[in-house]
């Protein structure tokens, strides 16, 4: 099986979280991974302050910007961020779950498009935002990787998922990483169009 | 196995909904044809499990014949959930930077493409107002939906958003009380018709009409963000054909001209916000 896209969903406590999670992420990590951090309308220096914890260059991407591998992308504050063929496609479209970005609007439109070739992953968040999204993942072949509740910030988004479909693996998080680190050593497909 | 399935039953409901998208272009005149799938799909999904409809071909069926039921379609394939002065430092770099350049002229006509509910309108009404250009202005906000228009016109918005929108409008450089504008009655606000008294409201749908006119500033924020790239070229140059020498275009905070085939004919008016200058 080999993975083309990692997508990440996290709500309350995910700053932190990610700031674990993005900077043990290998050089030349061979997926493009795809963040959701639930944010307020003004929170407009989020990217900046999460790069200097990654070393994969991080940015949010414009509409119908090309999906690279070995990039971390963060949806924008206010918007949905979606994925399509040919790249990214951002949304107004009313808050889902009160959220805009909606980690359920970007994991199921990942499913749509790669199919069993999406690695799903939930982390901490008060909410059950990614429940829905990690099941449609599931559905189509996906793999779906849960932070353990026990050691999350906030249970609730890891409970959820966990509760909607069955999880491939349930990790704490300082291996999360590495797990995914381990996921790129087969060779992923030069690119989904081809 | 079930991937299998599931991979076979997302080709057949893509195929399935371009077949209801040409339905309701060669009936009704709409071309959605070539919006931007993700979200088209969402929407058509969506309105699916609100009128309990369990395929999109069986949703096609009544769509195609009944008349309440594509409007119900148009309307939420067209609503996009705004705010009035999203993004408020877009507002703000427009009252420093084009302020200015539209004091030098006599009248000034605004196309405000794809106004939705008129959030942004009103915003735009606002600054004039206070910044004394409201006289000599025209706004012509327009959009696909009547429906979506219709409530642009009322100018009744939600009380529950008065307190963020107060937030944006001090931050886009506000000179007055926020309140000022609207009239609370119960759980809405009104906003106070002398806003709209040079605002045209008017359907015009950037997918098959032509350009109506020649603006001064043409405002088309997170609209074409719903369009595949064929499309957004289309509306690039209807744009572009219809705004006047050293006209003023705005677009979304995510959005960009680069790639697009009228990029080298306008020049940045600010390196952050999305607002170019028409010079060739």
């Amino acid at each position: 099986m080999t993975f083309e896209i990692v997508v990440i969903g996290t709500s309350y406590g995910g700053l932190s979280a990610l700031q674990e999670v993005l900077p043990a992420l290998a050089p030349g990590f061979g997926m493009p991974v795809v963040v959701v951090q639930h944010r307020g309308k003004d929170s407009d220096n989020l990217c900046e302050f999460l790069q200097r914890y990654c070393a994969l260059p991080l940015s949010e991407p414009n509409d119908k910007e090309a999906i690279a591998p070995g990039r971390v992308y963060l949806a924008p504050r206010d918007y949905h961020l979606l994925i399509e063929k040919d790249g990214f496609a951002l949304s107004t479209e009313a808050p889902v779950g009160y959220a805009r970005p909606s980690v359920n609007v970007l994991f199921e439109s990942a499913a749509d498009v790669y199919q069993e070739h999406v690695v799903g992953v939930v982390l901490t968040g008060a909410n059950t935002d990614g429940a829905r999204g990690l099941a449609k993942i599931k559905a189509y072949g996906g793999l779906c990787v849960v932070e353990d509740p026990a050691g999350a910030k906030s249970r609730g988004m890891p409970e959820a998922a966990i509760a909607a479909t069955s999880v491939d693996a349930i990790l704490p998080l300082p291996e999360i990483a590495s797990f995914l680190n381990q996921l790129c050593r087969h060779e992923p497909r030069s690119s989904y169009a081809s | 196995m079930s991937a299998l399935l599931q991979s076979d039953q997302t080709q057949l409901e893509d195929i399935e909904i371009a077949l209801l998208l040409e339905g309701l272009y060669r009936v009704y005149g709409f071309d959605f044809r070539d919006y931007s799938p993700a979200s088209i799909k969402r929407r058509i999904l969506e309105r699916m499990r609100a009128e309990k409809i369990a395929t999109v071909s069986a949703y096609q069926d009544c769509v195609l014949h009944d008349d309440a039921c594509m409007e119900r379609l148009l309307v939420g394939l067209s609503v996009h959930v705004t705010s009035m002065f999203r993004d408020p430092s877009f507002y703000h770099t427009f009252r420093t930077k084009v302020v200015p350049i539209l004091r030098t002229y006599p009248t000034v006509r605004i196309w405000h493409a794809g106004c939705s509910t008129g959030e942004e309108v009103y915003s735009m009404a606002i600054l004039l107002q206070e910044e004394g250009l409201y006289r000599k202005c025209v706004i012509y906000a327009t959009d696909i939906s009547r429906d979506v228009l219709r409530k642009a016109r009322e100018g009744i918005f939600p009380l529950a958003a008065m307190q963020e929108y107060t937030g944006n409008y001090m931050r886009a450089g506000g000179k007055h009380e926020f309140s000022d504008y609207y009239t609370a009655h119960y759980d809405n606000v009104i906003f106070h018709p002398a806003l709209k008294t040079n605002v045209v409201f008017s359907e015009h749908n950037l997918v098959t009409d032509g350009s109506f006119n020649e603006f001064h500033v043409i405002l088309c924020r997170n609209v074409m963000i719903y369009f595949n790239k064929a499309l957004q070229e289309r509306v690039h140059n209807l744009i572009y054909e219809s705004l006047s020498m050293f006209g003023v275009f705005g677009l979304g905070n995510k959005e960009s001209l680069k790639f697009t085939p009228r990029a080298d004919f306008y020049e940045k008016l600010d390196n952050r916000d999305k607002l170019y200058r028409k010079v060739k």
